[in-house]
């Protein structure tokens, strides 16, 4: 029951914080809206025993790219949003109704593909979801392309500082 | 899996990884040295010591016979090995005409040499991978190591435009290749490439895995820049510091080839893709060679040589057989001798000051009597590229097209030869502007005469050796082809074994 009451208070936070994060006129408040959708999302996840994903989607997104998008704002000061009046309805209408009809369209094409969709059990998602089940397979089986990954990451700073700075020397 | 055991196995294995994980190794010792000692001179000479002995090391091992290493994630054996000779070979001579060359561009950072490492690291996982994880972390760790170098030289903007338009439509083919992963993934159920075939019968959903199939070749067809993926090549070439030009041109080619052949060879069943690839064969030869013909500068025209040069390996591709794929590897080898050489003399004879992206070949008239070792290597290497006896060219050529012959592809071949005597015209223009062209008739030419071209004479021996191996493997082409061959008649012999 608590998970249940969990989930609801969780979405309804979370459906409240998009449509705040649309609706701000500001563009830091929107992206603070943003940050606690997210945060709202980790939670969603940790009730559904993800906990590593739900632990990296705190650190990664509300954490590093939610930073990133503040300093974007914050140095290029952005210019006033138009205000709710100003918005076609109608498009907006339009759009959604368009979305729909593609949700519908694609459905029957994944139907017809015959694409298999069950739904995970919480019992599958705490055997599979867990830090411990994807550090093990990461660190034996994908040992040799984590470590190349590790190399690739620091090539691409090694080339950001060496293209960045070396101009001033 | 226990994890004592699962480490106990890839230490055992780690000898199967010994090249990748040395050169990352020292690539990381460049690094780490680079930051206390700034640019100090040693440092490409580290790398060139790792590149060495990872080649004296593959040597050793390329009889041995076919397998994995690290959980099935590499490819180990005399194909491996073949494939990881070409890579650091390639390397090897980079790093050593890059030393003066990156001089005189002022641009001898101690970086360079470690991001050479790096992505001949990932062209070892690329060029050898057993799943499509390693193709695509070979990959990317290759690309991204290859897009810095492009862009080195920053205050000239042919050089950012080309690291741009590189990052960008690689960022993108990217895009496509996991696409196609995920399709694979979706259709088969494993990412490893010999346990495709098996999962694809259990799963039978075809549809989805030729989409994938399509997806990932659209990647591979970016990378080796065949028509009509291959729109950055010019740009790219042109802009890029010219000694690095040579190695993205070679060695990444070489270890995309050899993934795609992997895929080909071990997950992909032949009657569905082998006019595909003959087609784009066909597109990739005509468009490259007939845009070569009108190019002014020599960087810009070798770009569209080497695209006609991927439609040549894929010719030999379409054939589908041991003998078919083992002319491509010889084909990859020739190639990566031939074009180092080739970008290495057009390195030496730059006197724009803009990485030789604005200077016309016509400007170089007479250049063989100033320059006579550069001159009459760039003989050799044009005479090769066209494909003309006894030059290794030739049997490259050669061993490519007849086993397309076999297969039945005749017509295939027919346009392939034809276009090889396109390619003449532009090859051979070059030879004749160096040596038989006085520089009193080219107006152009008056500013190249002051030019000093101060040439090394370590570069000088690196670029007369590539021209002397051309003959070299010409001479021992039966041996290095019965080698190649044999290295597909076993690894198809143990597949078929149950």
């Amino acid at each position: 029951m608590a998970a249940q009451f969990l989930f609801f208070l969780l979405a309804t936070v979370a459906v409240a914080a998009a449509i705040g994060m649309l609706v701000a006129r500001n563009p830091v408040s929107s992206a603070l809206w943003l940050v606690l959708n997210l945060f709202c999302i980790a939670g969603l996840y940790l009730t559904m025993n993800a906990s590593f994903i739900g632990v990296i989607q705190i650190l990664v997104y509300a954490g590093a790219i939610m930073v990133l998008f503040l300093f974007v704002i914050m140095l290029l000061n952005l210019q006033a949003l138009p205000r709710p009046g100003d918005i076609e309805w109608t498009k907006v209408l339009a759009f959604v109704l368009g979305m729909v009809i593609l949700a519908q369209l694609m459905y029957v094409v994944a139907v017809g593909l015959d694409v298999p969709i069950e739904p995970v059990t919480t019992a599958q998602a705490a055997e599979t979801g867990s830090a411990e089940v994807l550090a093990r397979s990461l660190f034996t089986e994908y040992a040799l392309h984590l470590e190349m990954a590790g190399i690739l990451l620091l090539a691409a700073t090694i080339g950001a500082v060496m293209l960045a700075q070396r101009r001033f020397e | 899996m226990d994890l004592s055991e699962a480490y106990l196995t890839l230490w055992s294995d780690l000898d199967g990884v010994f090249s990748m994980a040395l050169v990352s190794l020292v690539g990381l010792i460049v690094v780490v040295v680079d930051a206390f000692r700034n640019d100090h001179p040693s440092l490409p000479w580290m790398g060139a010591a790792a590149l060495l002995a990872s080649i004296g090391w593959e040597l050793s091992v390329l009889g041995d016979a076919p397998g994995t290493a690290l959980f099935g994630a590499v490819r180990t054996g005399g194909f491996a090995a073949f494939v990881n000779l070409i890579i650091l070979v390639s390397g090897l001579l980079t790093i050593v005409l890059s030393v003066p060359y990156l001089d005189q561009l002022k641009r001898a950072y101690g970086e360079v040499y470690a991001l050479i490492l790096f992505a001949t690291a990932g062209m070892i996982m690329l060029g050898t991978a057993n799943t499509l994880i390693s193709v695509f972390v070979g990959l990317e760790t290759m690309s991204i190591c290859l897009y810095i170098m492009t862009g080195l030289v920053r205050e000239d903007e042919g050089s950012i435009e080309s690291a741009l338009k590189y990052f960008l439509l690689g960022a993108f083919s990217t895009g496509f290749f996991l696409y196609g992963i995920a399709l694979l993934y979706g259709a088969t159920g494993t990412m490893v490439l010999p346990e495709m075939a098996a999962g694809l019968e259990a799963s039978g959903s075809t549809l989805l895995f030729w989409g994938g199939v399509a997806l990932l070749l659209i990647g591979f067809m970016f990378k080796v820049s065949a028509v009509p993926f291959h729109m950055w090549t010019p740009d790219v070439y042109q802009g890029a510091p010219t000694t690095l030009t040579g190695y993205m041109s070679t060695a990444s080619k070489a270890s995309a080839f050899a993934s795609l052949i992997l895929v080909l060879f071990y997950a992909l069943p032949t009657e569905r893709w082998s006019l595909v690839l003959a087609f784009i064969a066909v597109v990739t030869m005509v468009l490259g060679n007939v845009l070569a013909l009108s190019q002014p500068n020599v960087k810009r025209m070798l770009a569209y040589s080497s695209v006609a040069h991927a439609g040549y390996v894929l010719v030999g591709l379409t054939a589908a057989s041991p003998a078919g794929y083992a002319g491509a590897l010889y084909y990859l080898l020739v190639y990566a001798v031939m074009n180092i050489g080739a970008f290495g003399v057009m390195a030496f004879l730059e006197w724009d000051g803009k990485e030789g992206r604005e200077q016309t070949l016509d400007s170089l008239a007479g250049i063989g009597f100033r320059r006579p070792a550069l001159g009459a290597s760039m003989g050799f290497f044009m005479f090769s590229l066209t494909g003309l006896p006894p030059l290794a060219g030739f049997t490259g050529k050669w061993f490519v097209f007849a086993p397309a012959v076999n297969a039945g592809l005749t017509w295939l071949v027919f346009i392939a030869v034809l276009m090889s005597a396109v390619s003449a015209y532009y090859y051979l223009r070059v030879v004749y502007v160096f040596w038989m062209l006085s520089p009193e008739d080219v107006p152009e030419a008056a500013e190249a005469q002051n030019a000093a071209f101060p040439v090394p004479a370590s570069s000088i021996a690196v670029i007369v050796a590539c021209a002397v191996t051309l003959l070299v493997l010409f001479v021992l082409s039966g041996n290095v082809m019965g080698f190649a061959e044999g290295l597909f008649e076993e690894a198809a012999s143990m597949a078929s074994m149950p």
